[in-house]
């Protein structure tokens, strides 16, 4: 089959594409490519800046150097040249497809104004943020037996003049950043076993640090750490407890824990004081929690690792013993915040389980200071005010031949897209779900076979609350009050799977609708003050940088994995009213004219 | 929505393979090369291929395959050897019965007594496609929710999958369900 190659058909640069076209044409199922645009190296690349340890610690208000831009989770750019008040003259400045369907949701990571865009199909493209042209195409063959659960990448790791990715098949990719070429590969884990990879890596002082998935075919997840120089395997720390290892008394006694799931989905957080870095885990595997007694640790918790050995440091399991699906997928963000007149250094986390959580972080231990639901909640009556823990009505919980329907639905009241918070306005904003909830039904044990589904349910079924008028919805919260400040709904019913960008000229930008609009708004009211259509939806993490002293906006659109999983189910709800959104990814480039 | 999309010659290599592995007599199979096994294990199924259930204890024969009922799943085994091909998992097939009075062609003519058998790997990202919709009588992959009418050639029906589900054309020979042609077209998804 000859396939049309990626951007062959557009007008930018295409003489710098021909021979990359010609010879993509010729290749059927590629061996791994680094596709450099023919001719000398660009100035860009020559002077390309080497990313240190004290670059990623503080980085310059222009670059977007790792998955949240700073360590801390924020999702904020201080550039403030684009306002509310010029935001109007926002204009595309260049846009350029990928060449992939699927899931768009990794953001333009940019160090001083080299783009890198990792896509789905396990590409990654390296790019003239300013201009578009491109620079390189690294593209490797995905495993044709393999079960991609998840068709997505959520973006790279720099350090020093390598560009790190999370290859799907669970291999840790380094790449040389000036030509494109790999310089070393690390095998995770067996894909073959069920394991694979769709997060950002984490790069902390020349280490890289990944988390695997899979936890829908019977994995044991953990976060491992390999040297950024020779991607030599430096410590690897599971999510679920073997048996004799702290937290191995919530499990029973049997093999549980060797597929007990705990899947890490998204890039962990940073703090540089103290060297811990904070994980989300998934759900317990397999899904009916009657089938693994006890509380399971580290399941749909966040783990706090010490960055250079890998230990565990602290926990905070934010409900036990899950039987939703509902994964805890985002990590903590880094937020200080005030709490009844006492300042926390705090952790603050917008949980699939439908709760706002804030916690407080330490040396070596993580303590729970509050939570309550940020989307309507019929399954937690209320949590233990000195600990945090769910007190769970065991109607709302599914189990072994038992059904139950349960409120937020098993998508969760925020799913992987971050939340971000603006320290100028110091408001949290979520982009959230609302009305929708799950009926499932457990089925007995399912027999575990290495790489196949391994979840136990017999029944999944999307509903909606009766008479609801919305439900996506983007909020912002005041973590020193405690209270949601505004929220603004997402028009025409439809889902918000849109990571969000805050910035210092106050405004937020936001895709994660199925009408393909990207829009940003004031970040102190919420209302939209811009929006530009898209070829495809929105569920890329925007991001903004800096090139010859102009602000830019960057992000992709490609709709895909589950945000149109949740539309073919609204579908069946509506039906004719949620029609498939169209696939096709895309990078898109604005800035004010 | 595509109805047929049933391309031919996907398998024109593995049948040149065959003829190697054909030679053997009954019972030779110890003598092969262990690369030769191993490679037969991960061939797609090819004719007159018997299929056996995935603990391998029998041959499946029309009858036990139920009416109407969600699909059994099976690998194809080399009925001289014994060689079960279970050496990678885009051989697995799944095996419905279905009432031949509803089967569209081609479907009809791959059907043995109204047994029809397809890949169990669905063409979007390779999951297995193991959901049946009881009154659509529709199989469905619980990865990304692509609907395939098993009664018009694996039609896709909805869902993100680029193609239909490639069936395997079977027969029946000595009471048992035996495969007549090769996969109609290549298994698998496609790579981006």
């Amino acid at each position: 089959m000859i396939r049309t190659p990626w951007m062959c058909t557009g007008t930018a640069a295409a003489f710098l594409l021909a021979a990359l076209c010609n010879a993509q044409a010729q290749q059927t199922v590629a061996p791994v490519s680094a596709t450099p645009v023919p001719g000398p190296m660009p100035a860009l690349l020559q002077n390309y800046a080497a990313v240190t340890a004290e670059r990623l610690k503080k980085p310059e208000d222009g670059n977007w150097l790792m998955f949240r831009r700073s360590y801390d989770g924020f999702g904020y750019s201080p550039l403030e040249h684009i306002t509310p008040a010029n935001v109007a003259r926002l204009q595309l400045v260049w846009s350029m497809t990928t060449g992939q369907i699927e899931g768009h949701q990794a953001p333009p990571i940019v160090n001083n104004g080299v783009m890198f865009v990792a896509t789905p199909g396990n590409q990654v493209l390296a790019i003239d943020g300013k201009s578009g042209v491109p620079l390189w195409r690294y593209k490797r063959p995905i495993p044709e037996d393999m079960m991609q659960l998840h068709p997505t990448s959520r973006g790279v790791g720099l350090w020093g003049d390598r560009v790190y990715f999370a290859a799907t098949e669970a291999v840790l990719v380094a790449i040389d950043a000036k030509t494109g070429k790999e310089a070393w590969t690390a095998k995770v884990e067996d894909y073959k076993k069920g394991y694979y990879m769709s997060l950002a890596p984490l790069v902390i002082d020349g280490k890289v640090l990944v988390g695997v998935s899979g936890g829908e075919l019977g994995v044991r997840g953990f976060v491992a750490a390999f040297d950024a120089q020779t991607g030599k395997e430096l410590w690897k720390t599971y999510t679920v407890p073997a048996p004799g290892e702290p937290g191995s008394e919530t499990w029973p006694q049997g093999d549980q824990w060797k597929t007990g799931g705990g899947s890490v989905w998204v890039t962990g957080t940073y703090d540089t004081e103290t060297n811990l870095t904070f994980w989300g885990t998934g759900n317990g595997g397999p899904w009916m929690g009657d089938q693994r007694p006890g509380d399971n640790l580290y399941t749909s918790s966040v783990i706090a690792l010490d960055a250079s050995t890998g230990q565990i440091r602290g926990h905070f399991q934010y409900h036990q013993n899950d039987s939703w699906d509902w994964d805890e997928v985002s990590p903590p963000i880094l937020i200080d915040y005030t709490h009844e007149g006492k300042s926390i250094k705090g952790l603050v986390n917008v949980a699939r389980d439908g709760y706002l959580w804030q916690l407080e972080r330490t040396n070596d231990k993580i303590n729970f200071i509050a939570g309550q639901p940020f989307v309507q909640h019929n399954t937690f009556r209320g949590v233990d005010p000195k600990t945090g823990r769910p007190d769970v009505d065991p109607a709302r919980k599914p189990g072994t031949n038992k059904t139950a329907e349960f409120c937020p639905s098993l998508w969760g009241g925020k799913d992987w897209p971050p939340a971000a918070f603006s320290p100028q306005t110091r408001l949290l904003y979520i982009p959230a779900n609302e009305n929708l909830c799950t009926e499932l039904t457990g089925e007995p044990p399912p027999k575990y076979t290495p790489g196949e589904r391994y979840t136990g349910v017999a029944r999944n079924v999307m509903k909606i609350v009766a008479g609801a008028d919305h439900i996506g919805e983007l909020q912002a919260w005041n973590i020193d009050t405690g209270q949601r400040v505004w929220t603004t709904h997402m028009p025409g019913m439809s889902q918000n799977w849109g990571p969000v960008l805050a910035t210092g000229g106050g405004l937020l930008f936001s895709g994660g609708t199925n009408d393909r609009v990207f829009r940003a708004y004031d970040a102190k009211i919420g209302n939209a003050v811009w929006e530009f259509p898209m070829s495809s939806g929105v569920t890329g993490v925007p991001v903004s940088f800096l090139a010859d002293g102009k602000q830019y906006i960057a992000v992709q659109s490609g709709w895909g994995v589950d945000s149109a999983r949740m539309q073919g189910r609204l579908n069946l709800l509506f039906p004719g009213r949620f029609p498939d959104v169209p696939q096709g990814g895309a990078i898109w480039v604005f800035a004010v004219k | 929505m595509t109805k047929s999309g049933i391309t031919g010659g996907c398998c024109i290599d593995t049948l040149t393979r065959r003829d190697v592995l054909a030679a053997p007599i009954a019972g030779a199979a110890l003598a092969l090369p262990g690369h030769a096994l191993a490679q037969g294990e991960n061939e797609r199924a090819k004719v007159g291929d018997l299929l056996v259930s995935l603990d391998g204890d029998r041959p499946f024969a029309p009858t036990d395959v139920a009416a109407d009922a969600p699909p059994v799943f099976a690998w194809p085994m080399e009925p001289v050897t014994k060689l079960i091909r279970n050496g990678s998992r885009l051989n697995k097939v799944m095996l419905l019965r279905l009432d031949t009075a509803t089967l569209a062609e081609p479907t009809a003519g791959h059907a043995a007594d109204g047994v029809v058998a397809y890949t169990a790997i669905c063409p979007h990202t390779g999951c297995d496609v193991t959901g049946w919709l009881t009154e659509p009588k529709l199989l469905e992959c619980p990865c990304h929710s692509s609907q395939y009418n098993p009664r018009e050639a694996g039609a896709l029906v909805s869902g993100p999958a680029p193609r239909p589900l490639p069936a395997l054309p079977l027969k029946i020979a000595g009471g048992k369900l035996v495969v007549a042609k090769p996969f109609t077209s290549r298994v698998g998804f496609t790579q981006g």
